[in-house]
């Protein structure tokens, strides 16, 4: 299991870093979105893994750190938040100005643009 | 157990939904009710700041229960001192949205404002990571929508770039935050510093990791190159006021990095040995050389201001990254100075736009109250580029004699002076071509006269100026204070103690096992 969650973790914190690297809103905000799961999956596994333990001290001898689920239910309220603060102010910059780049605005790019 | 301490954070949290929800199209009463809290929050700041001084560090419990389960936001000199902070630019960057109409542009302008405080605050407030992690989140919000307030393409774009930049920025901090807690099981400030330090050292690769993790993501905020990519194109472009206010968010990343590396991984500390010399003060030199190549290299005024903020962060850096009591003294008498100055610049910036379409330093037809525009932006120029007489010339020294026993003595003083002259000859021709030229180009025709500024935009950057001035003649017992508060970030067992040892509800039932 721990070689499962290790290389999830991996593969998405990998995808989610080559997305954001294009220099398109879309793709960037698709990268952030896998970026923030790997975290949470990160998170989640910073308490240890254990399979099948209650999260609460009972009488029986295991149990499972809490602590991380409840760092894990604020990263994932906060991230979708901020991924929805993002995806209106992108689409509000891409109606405003018919482009949907990243990048600062240069006029070489520009012209190189329309050439192309 | 006082509950004074966490009124900076409950004010706003309350007038904000008040201003949102009762006077939501009555700008003159959101007007009213965003300044009643600005100078409570002020008067709250001064009583905090005057019970820290005598070096009494507050406690705060929430709910009552005990640290390190319980949250605690905890008041010492420093904390205090930058709510005071704060809240004082708070009241001028205020004075200013309204004075020069900036919050009637958009929605919802003094609502996003208290919010912004509150996200501040709480991260100068708190004294737990995870913490940390949510109020930057919530001043980061704030910001988000404060960035582009009153709209605009080009403003939408920089915003995206903005928002992108800090959630990245987010989730690092997220890895770091799970990488700490993975090594240690805790996250309170506090019982981490004790746990890292019985961390042996071949034991240590993930608190290494996790240190470096921090550190940047710190770095970002507090726009470190090569993390400062985020920085020039959304102060410039964010509405003056706001940019004003975000002066305070860079040093929330230095305050952020002041806090963590003396009391959780301190200087002395085998674990994280030389990631102070070996990594921030080189990356601290750079960025003071980068701001002030790209102050003479600008070609507009707002980015010009930008990159001041750059240099006088990278400033603010360098003397931090050496830790000496000396060198945090220093850092923290420029933190001050920084802030109220790149917040007056960004202000002027605004003055200097009325009339005009663009800063681009061309020669442009002179503008309405040029004068006084002028004068201001001269006096705020010599402040930022560290000119005698006024404070940025003595955080300089104080800064260059705590550079003076250090190994990389002659690294330090020559960029922090060669970088000096750049940026005064930046300053130099930015001011003449926009003020100076003027005269030579004559106003088309039929142009409308457009009105000056109004009175209380000057009167708010002339307040800025006035306390770099205060900031000047008093820079004795100020830098006896921050002398003061380095001491006390170098004695942290007074801080541990207080944060550990306070007894909460169910203390006595469950002792010390869970």
């Amino acid at each position: 299991m721990e070689f499962l969650v290790a290389s999830a973790i991996g593969v998405m914190t990998a995808g989610g870093l080559y997305l954001v690297l294009r220099l398109r809103t879309f793709p960037v905000i698709i990268g952030i979105s896998l970026l923030t799961y790997a975290v949470n999956v990160f998170l989640f596994a910073s308490g240890r893994l254990t399979v099948g333990a209650p999260p609460i001290l009972t009488d029986a001898t295991t149990y499972t750190d809490p602590l991380p689920q409840a760092l894990v239910l604020t990263a994932i309220v906060i991230s979708f938040g901020m991924t929805a603060v993002v995806v209106m102010i992108a689409l509000g910059a891409f109606l405003g100005g018919d482009s949907d780049r990243v990048n600062d605005p240069n006029a070489d790019d520009e012209a190189a643009e329309d050439i192309a | 157990m006082s509950h004074w301490i966490i009124l900076p954070v409950l004010l706003p949290a309350f007038v904000a939904p008040f201003i949102v929800l009762a006077a939501r199209y009555h700008i003159g009463i959101q007007r009213v009710f965003s300044m009643a809290g600005v100078l409570s929050l002020i008067a709250v700041a001064i009583g905090l700041a005057l019970t820290a001084s005598d070096g009494t560090v507050l406690l705060y419990q929430l709910g009552d229960w005990a640290a390190p389960y319980g949250i605690v936001l905890v008041g010492d000199r420093l904390s205090t001192m930058m709510v005071l902070l704060t809240s004082v630019l708070a009241l001028f960057v205020l004075l200013y949205a309204i004075g020069s109409g900036w919050d009637d542009r958009g929605r919802h302008f003094h609502a996003l404002f208290q919010f912004q405080l509150m996200g501040i605050m709480g991260a100068f407030l708190t004294g737990d990571l995870f913490n940390l992690f949510v109020f930057f989140e919530v001043l980061l919000i704030a910001s988000y929508g404060l960035m582009i307030h009153a709209g605009g393409t080009v403003r939408l774009r920089a915003g995206v770039q903005y928002v992108l930049f800090n959630l990245l920025g987010s989730t690092l901090f997220l890895f770091a935050l799970g990488a700490i807690y993975a090594e240690t099981g805790t996250l309170n400030m506090a019982d981490l510093a004790q746990r890292v330090d019985l961390i042996s050292a071949e034991a240590s690769v993930g608190i290494r990791v996790a240190s470096v993790l921090l550190l940047m993501v710190f770095a970002i905020k507090a726009a470190l190159v090569p993390l400062h990519f985020w920085l020039p194109s959304s102060y410039a472009e964010a509405p003056a006021p706001v940019a004003a206010l975000f002066a305070i968010m860079t040093k929330v990343g230095a305050y952020a990095i002041i806090r963590v590396y003396t009391l959780v991984f301190a200087p002395d500390l085998e674990v994280t040995a030389g990631l102070h010399s070996v990594w921030l003060l080189p990356a601290a030199l750079i960025s003071l050389g980068v701001g002030s190549v790209g102050i003479l290299a600008a070609k507009s005024l707002d980015r010009l201001v930008a990159f001041a903020v750059i240099g006088s962060m990278g400033m603010v850096m360098i003397s931090i990254s050496l830790f000496t009591p000396l060198s945090i003294s220093a850092a923290l008498y420029y933190i001050i100075h920084s802030t109220l100055a790149g917040a007056a610049l960004f202000l002027i910036c605004d003055l200097a736009r009325a009339g005009r379409t663009s800063l681009a330093l061309t020669a442009q037809a002179p503008i309405s109250g040029a004068p006084l525009t002028a004068a201001l932006f001269f006096v705020a120029a010599i402040a930022m580029a560290g000119l005698p007489p006024l404070s940025g010339f003595i955080g300089k020294l104080l800064i260059l004699d705590a550079g003076f026993d250090t190994t990389a003595m002659v690294w330090i003083w020559a960029i922090i002076l060669g970088a000096s002259l750049i940026s005064v000859v930046g300053f130099g021709r930015a001011g003449s071509t926009l003020f100076w030229k003027a005269r030579s180009v004559s106003p088309p025709e039929n142009a409308a006269a457009t009105p000056s500024p109004t009175a209380l935009s000057y009167v708010s950057v002339a307040g800025l100026i006035g306390l770099l001035v205060a900031h000047t003649v008093l820079a004795g017992p100020a830098s006896r204070y921050t002398d003061a508060i380095a001491a006390q970030l170098f004695a942290p067992t007074d801080y541990m103690e207080t944060v550990l040892d306070t007894p909460g509800k169910l203390s006595d039932a469950t002792g010390e096992g869970y």
